[in-house]
């Protein structure tokens, strides 16, 4: 190992995805932070480190602050007034405030929730519309936390799976045509078609396990093809009348899926949380367990670490990638089932890659481990909501909300240069870059 | 390191025999496909290729030919099959046959198209169809010779998606607001723009490449998506008015039957793509420069003993490269269709990423395999108009198809870069 450059112990910025492997055999690293310290030292430690939560909490601030430049300079409003800046500068300034500020507070209320509700509900109005906001942050986040979990699962394993959308696309159309061709009692077909969802992206992830551990072909390259050849796919059934599409349309598009297959809502209207959401949660839970408390996740920590050292200790590197694989693009299936079951209740090329691509920021914010992937996807399900509202009442458009995410990323991805802006000290490196790798393995 | 490579030996080398049965099969089968689809189900008569355009100054006479030739290419398929798997040994003639095999195939899916009655008699013009693959593979060629320079150099570009969509934007917006030059200047300096922020990230910030490329993909398609909404649709007349450069024939190359109007009757852009294919591979394989980039991508360590700067070579390779891949990005816009849409480049940038791997990281590999799938959107396009029974999905995945069966090692083997991907830091 010591003559590849790229992976030497001890190198802060590379660290493979278990930082907790890595840091505890470093030895040649700062020292780890004493948790004995009492809070108030440990706290004000981490902020003049960034350890990762600051660094997160310091690039979700970093991407506001560019977004918002973003949002004013894109506003005709603001930038004829800055056109005659020399003239009046403070109209200029606050041209510029106002249409950050409209904006935000826009995309807060949507997301968070609205103050008006509140006064609403003093003056007898529903008490429920102030979580309004929060239960639709929850709907948009349900598949992220899926495809999230899909993308952290391989992580953890060594594997980089950029196929979540690809597997999601393999789930929704199992579990479309298993919730209109297939009849079945009110709570078994609803099972059913999550199992199926679960199974048709499961085989799309097996497939792309397998020929990594037979051939050695790159998980990365692989995903990224069979994401299309999935998407061809898609298209291919919904333009088939005979397969998924609907009878009688021109339009690709698949029948709904029969009432007894959909996901019911918990409590509301308006404020209400979908099962599908509650499936997402206890997904989270059982990829922590499998994780973090079962021998399969052992294994899939210890390959992802250190391919060689596992073989070493006995197990088997290929087949750790075939089960890893498969088991995410379950998750990828997951998502796509809960999203037809739960929002859609029919098939079309709405909602193709949208979740796929967004799992992978969502997993890379969360740091690949199954809550900071919940989390992460709340916050982006949040962005979503909240830029909804904020097109609606603003005219900004919703597409910011993409821009926030991959700024979010970029900047988490890349913690040096957060501490380099806000000038923080070194710490243990706690990178979520993954081991870097290249094609070649 | 040693176990490393032991390891990834074992698990790389499918069994030769494997490997061998696997090609002969599939050449085969293309085969059986010519003789139990194209010729079963084809329909009497004769098939009728046209050869020139309408109105050329020199016509080509339309050649016919009939349907059961498409037996003889289906059995002539077989017997290389059976070839491939019992004496062929020389990987060039190995390779040889896989191209003769799908070229009889798709001779035998244009006779079996054009003997039905789809085309109502009117002959498949051919030359069209060359000039669409042509067109279609600008964008491809352009973004995998980004690909090209990224990783021969040791760094992973998987941002030529956002290159090449970032160049459309950018072109389309100025082409409408100053002009169509200032519009494919600006496009490449866009691309280049992407390739300097990848370069940043990747190699001062250790970012794992992959990763970066993919957000830096999602962060493009968002900034762009948001500014077409803002700007492009509100105000169409200004920022997108959708200016197209016009077709530019080169005087006496272009009169040449067949091949003028295919090669040299095409936008500034496509004489572009000539030269920097030329560029790109006399460059990296015939010249200092090019043995340096190389060493830098094969064995940085080596290559910084000897005194070569290697950052600084990563940097110059990604920033030329997205400079390449943003002029692919202008032909979306201002040099086809004129207007910008969101996400216009529709995934061409990983075709051009599988391209690349499909051409074994070399540019002439990567054009060819970028000509090949532009072909078959072309096909694909071309099948759809004369609305012959097969989905143009299935033409659409075989790209995709090609490459996986390129990586898994069914078809030669396919190696990157011996450092491609990794950060180097000076030990």
């Amino acid at each position: 190992m010591t003559s590849d450059p790229g992976n030497q112990p001890g190198e802060p910025e590379q660290g493979p995805v278990d930082t907790n492997v890595r840091s505890s055999t470093a030895t040649s690293g700062p020292p780890v932070r004493d948790r004995f310290r009492g809070s108030g030292s440990a706290i004000i430690n981490a902020i003049t480190q960034g350890s990762p939560a600051v660094v997160t909490i310091l690039a979700i601030f970093s991407a506001l602050v560019l977004g918002a430049l973003v949002i004013a300079f894109s506003d005709s409003t603001v930038l004829h007034a800055w056109s005659s800046f020399f003239a009046a500068p403070g109209a200029a300034i606050s041209a510029t405030w106002d249409s950050i500020a409209a904006a935000y507070s826009a995309l807060f209320e949507g997301a968070i929730f609205n103050p008006n509700t509140i006064s609403a509900a003093f003056h007898g109005g529903s008490v429920g519309a102030i979580f309004y906001p929060l239960s639709q942050a929850a709907a948009q986040a349900t598949p992220l936390i899926m495809t999230g979990l899909a993308v952290a699962l391989a992580f953890r394993a060594g594997l980089f799976n950029i196929g979540a959308a690809g597997q999601w696309i393999g789930g929704a159309i199992v579990v479309t045509y298993l919730g209109f061709a297939v009849h079945l009692p009110l709570v078994i077909h609803a099972v059913v078609c999550l199992i199926g969802g679960f199974a048709g992206g499961a085989v799309i992830g097996w497939l792309v396990g397998a020929l990594k551990a037979r051939t050695g072909a790159h998980e990365v390259i692989v995903t990224i093809m069979l994401n299309y050849i999935m998407y061809q796919v898609l298209n291919l059934v919904l333009g088939t009348p005979t397969a998924l599409q609907l009878p009688g349309q021109a339009n690709l598009t698949s029948p709904n899926i029969e009432p007894s297959a959909q996901l019911p809502h918990v409590g509301g209207p308006p404020p209400q949380v979908g099962v599908g959401f509650l499936v997402a949660l206890a997904a989270a839970f059982g990829t922590w367990w499998l994780l973090e408390r079962s021998t399969v996740g052992f294994e899939f920590r210890t390959v992802g670490a250190n391919p060689s050292a596992a073989r070493t200790a006995g197990m088997s590197v290929p087949q750790t990638w075939v089960l890893a694989m498969l088991l995410a693009g379950g998750l990828a299936g997951l998502s796509g089932a809960v999203a037809i079951q739960g929002t859609f209740y029919s098939l079309n090329f709405q909602s193709y890659g949208n979740y796929g691509f967004a799992g992978i920021t969502v997993a890379l914010l969360g740091r690949a481990r199954p809550v900071g992937v919940v989390l992460a996807a709340l916050l982006f399900g949040a962005l979503q909501a909240g830029g909804t509202v904020m097109q609606a009442v603003t005219s900004v458009p919703v597409d910011i909300t993409n821009v926030l995410e991959g700024l979010i990323v970029l900047f988490v991805a890349a913690p040096p240069l957060i501490r380099a802006v806000y000038r923080l000290r070194r710490t243990e490196g706690a990178s979520l870059g993954g081991a870097a790798k290249g094609w070649n393995g | 390191m040693e176990r490393v490579t032991a390891l990834a030996t074992e698990i790389r080398a499918p069994a030769a025999t494997n490997r061998r049965l696997l090609a002969a099969g599939a050449l085969i089968a293309f085969g059986l496909v010519d003789i139990l689809i194209f010729g079963l189900f084809s329909h009497p008569g004769d098939a009728a290729f046209a050869l020139s355009l309408s109105g050329a100054s020199i016509t080509v006479p339309t050649i016919r030919v009939a349907s059961w030739v498409v037996y003889i290419f289906g059995v002539l398929s077989i017997l290389i099959g059976i070839a491939r798997a019992t004496v062929m040994t020389s990987p060039g003639l190995r390779r040889l046959a896989i191209a003769v095999v799908l070229f009889f195939f798709v001779i035998s899916l244009l006779i079996w198209s054009d003997t039905g009655s789809w085309t109502h008699g009117i002959p498949v013009n051919i030359v069209t169809l060359l000039q669409a693959t042509l067109a279609g593979s600008i964008p491809l060629i352009l973004g995998a010779l980004a690909g090209c320079m990224g990783e021969r150099a040791g760094v992973i570009n998987i941002a030529i998606e956002g290159q090449l969509l970032m160049g459309a934007f950018v072109a389309a917006i100025l082409a409408s607001t100053v002009g169509l030059w200032v519009g494919l200047i600006g496009s490449s300096l866009a691309g280049g723009l992407v390739g300097l922020v990848l370069a940043a990230f990747a190699i001062n910030f250790f970012v794992d490449q992959i990763i970066l490329g993919v957000v830096l993909n999602l962060l493009i398609s968002g900034i762009t998506g948001f500014l077409y909404d803002r700007l492009m649709v509100t105000n169409a007349q200004t920022y997108n008015t959708g200016n197209t450069f016009s077709a530019v024939k080169i005087p006496g190359l272009g009169d040449i039957p067949i091949i003028g109007p295919i090669f040299f009757d095409s936008t500034i852009i496509l004489y572009i793509t000539y030269a920097a294919i030329i560029l790109v591979q006399v460059g990296l394989f015939s010249t200092r420069w090019g043995l340096r980039v190389r060493a830098v991508g094969e064995h940085p360590t080596a290559a910084d003993t000897v005194g070569i700067n290697v950052l600084a070579i990563r940097y110059r390779n990604l920033v030329l490269g997205g400079l390449l891949a943003g002029i692919g990005g202008a032909y979306l816009t201002i040099g086809s269709v004129g207007t910008f849409g969101k996400d216009i480049s529709s995934g061409l940038g990983y075709i051009a990423l599988a391209a690349m791997i499909f051409g074994r990281w070399t540019p002439l590999g990567a054009t060819a395999a970028a000509l090949l799938f532009g072909f078959t959107t072309a096909l694909g396009n071309f099948l759809g108009t004369i609305t012959v029974p097969i989905s143009p999905a299935l033409l659409g995945m075989a790209p995709y198809v090609a490459t996986i069966v390129a990586v898994a090692g069914l078809v030669g083997r396919v190696r990157a870069p011996a450092a491609d991907g990794k950060p180097y830091v000076r030990a």
